[in-house]
């Protein structure tokens, strides 16, 4: 069954026209790559879905319902959790006030909220040790795993990860898409974008390979791995 | 000098505060009374144009408009219907709400500084309708004559000494009252979006709502504080309500530390106790706000008694001090 449905999605930036009619799914407890060069339109993608753009045309249905131009705040109560680009995460705040604000729209769940502060702890540690730190005092690694950290806060059905990969360290990116592997393992449906095609496809069920707002090429991870095309331009090899 | 404050137990501060609240009008004539008096109208002021530019960081200099509806709605229908001072208070709260309504709507989405254009704009519409005397209803240019007294439990509050404790006891009230809601969910949520507005609303906030509330709310304060600015002076006029008492309520903001509720009565006391008692400069007394607002800018951009958040931000930009340290002190 898929939870998330895109049909023929239009976004334009004032005059650019930077998604040019995407259609593509997810199904439940499956994760998903959308991979592409800078540009291509993936995060355009994401902030569609979690309703911080709205489409000129075109559909968005999660979980049956059609939230197609529905407000950000409700689309994060509906179940998805946008984890956006380059973190945005509060400097000012500290880790845990952080986490407090990914579970905003659960204050009458405090029991629920304490779980969840829990599993976020198991799955960084690191975290958890530096609870009260400054956001803006972490390191890029532990910004990004509060980001994530921070969406899942809110309990989501369908998490949406922007290049978690992004300026980190090989090692650290390893650590961080393990665990991303294993959230997805516990049934959180995943839309993963990323750059770094490589790993992406290692660690997702299928993916997409976007140009320029369009959806070029799609199927299993296998499949897109072994793909001439894909192993040249996303690959590196000749 | 942050650190000998500091080293100062809050409660020792309000002891004092509340203690020279109490004894000061017993200390001086009715001249300073009054000035403290309205210390403390402006010191209303500021707190509620805190909690539209301070916490949900809107630019909004157009403040005086509220005040003008409040003062005037009390002013009108005290004078025609003669219904009690002090009754009319929350219905000028909410006038002023609702015209906040009204008017934020279609304009919350506007950036920082197009926003505020359009509270100029706004403001300045406001005093030239009250000009312009619609229906027979403002006076026009003379204003509104003869606005009665509170009065409470019999007692006809009249002399500069009761206005005093009328008013320090709506001041104290907006301060309990603005710093629960400060720490409360809709207080982070105006933190949120001040700091980073669309990963605010990507967390489940929701953003125009929100911003709507605290101009709403910020309304309704200023509108109670035109309610006890209209029974004190007994006549009110358009020259009350113009474009330079916006930019005075702005400044007491920005210059006591915008979203700190210390530096709102800092800031005010800057900026409306400091020029009363250098009365002599007057003539000059723009030109030194405008030479204090530059010096600030640049000296002490936080304002004199900063929130939290921004001592914070300031510390870990400027000094990058070891983070470990740093949250164990804050
Ligand atoms: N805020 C914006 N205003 C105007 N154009 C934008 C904006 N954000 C992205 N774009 C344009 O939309 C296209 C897709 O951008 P984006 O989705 O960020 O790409 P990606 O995430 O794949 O690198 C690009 O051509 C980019 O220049
Ligand atoms: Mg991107």
């Amino acid at each position: 069954m898929a939870l998330l449905e895109v049909e023929n999605l239009h976004i334009f930036y004032g005059h650019v026209h930077a998604l040019k009619g995407i259609t593509f799914h997810v199904n439940e407890g499956e994760m998903l790559t959308l991979l592409g060069a800078n540009g291509a339109g993936k995060s355009t993608i994401l902030r569609a879905v979690s309703g911080l753009l709205r489409p000129r045309q075109g559909r968005i249905v999660f979980d049956g319902k059609d939230i197609t131009g529905l407000p950000a705040h409700q689309i994060v109560r509906l179940g998805v959790s946008h984890a956006p680009e380059g973190r945005k995460i509060f400097p000012t705040l500290t880790v845990e006030e952080n986490l407090n604000l990914g579970a905003y729209s659960r204050w009458r769940d405090r029991t629920g909220v304490e779980e969840s502060r829990r599993l976020v702890f198991r799955l960084f540690p690191r975290l958890a040790e530096r609870r009260h730190q400054l956001a803006g005092t972490l390191s890029g690694g532990e910004q990004q795993m509060l980001a994530i950290s921070r969406a899942l806060m809110a309990r989501p059905r369908l998490l949406l990860l922007d290049e978690p990969s992004l300026g980190l360290a090989p090692l650290l990116v390893r650590a961080i898409f393990k665990t991303i592997k294993e959230i997805n393992a516990q049934g959180v449906t995943t839309l993963l974008v990323e750059q770094n095609a490589r790993l992406a496809l290692k660690l997702a069920h299928r993916g997409s390979v976007l140009e320029t707002g369009n959806i070029v090429l799609s199927g299993t991870a296998r499949s897109l791995l072994a793909d001439e095309r894909v192993r040249k331009a996303y690959l590196g090899e000749r | 000098m942050d650190r000998y404050l500091k080293a100062i137990p809050p409660r020792a501060w309000y002891v004092a505060a509340g203690l020279l609240l109490v004894v000061y009008p017993f200390l001086t004539n009715d001249y300073w009374i009054d000035v403290a008096n309205f210390f403390g109208i402006y010191a209303m002021l500021g707190l509620s144009l805190n909690i539209i530019v301070g916490y949900a960081g809107l630019f909004n200099l157009g403040h005086a408009a509220f005040y003008a509806v409040g003062a005037y709605t009390t002013a009108i229908i005290n004078t025609t219907f003669h219904v009690p001072i002090l009754w009319l208070v929350p219905l000028s709260a909410l006038t002023a709400a609702g015209f906040a309504y009204l008017i934020a709507r279609p304009i919350l989405h506007l950036r920082g500084d197009y926003l505020c254009i359009v509270t100029i704009g706004f403001g300045e519409i406001v005093r030239i309708t009250l000009v312009n005397n619609p229906l027979g209803l403002t006076g026009g240019p003379n204003g509104v004559l003869g606005i009665g007294r509170p009065s409470l439990f019999g007692l006809i509050i009249k002399q500069p000494l009761h206005f005093y404790f009328l008013i320090w006891a709506f001041v104290l009230l907006i301060v309990l009252g603005t710093k629960r809601l400060e720490e409360s969910r809709i207080g982070r949520a105006w933190n949120y979006i001040r700091e980073d507005a669309l990963a605010a609303a990507a967390m489940g906030i929701d953003v125009a709502r929100m911003k709507l509330l605290a101009f709403v709310i910020g309304a309704a304060l200023a509108g109670v504080a035109g309610n006890i600015y209209a029974s004190k002076m007994a006549v009110i006029s358009p020259d009350s309500f113009t474009f330079w008492e916006s930019v005075v309520m702005f400044s007491i903001v920005v210059l006591g530390g915008v979203g700190s509720i210390p530096g709102i009565l800092v800031g005010t006391f800057g900026m409306f106790v400091l020029p009363e008692l250098f009365r002599g400069f007057s003539s000059a007394r723009m030109l030194v706000f405008g030479a204090a607002m530059i010096a600030m800018m640049i000296f002490r951009p936080q304002g004199l008694l900063p929130s939290q958040r921004w001592r914070r931000a300031m510390v870990d930009e400027t000094v990058g001090l070891p983070a470990a340290g740093l949250s164990k002190t804050s």
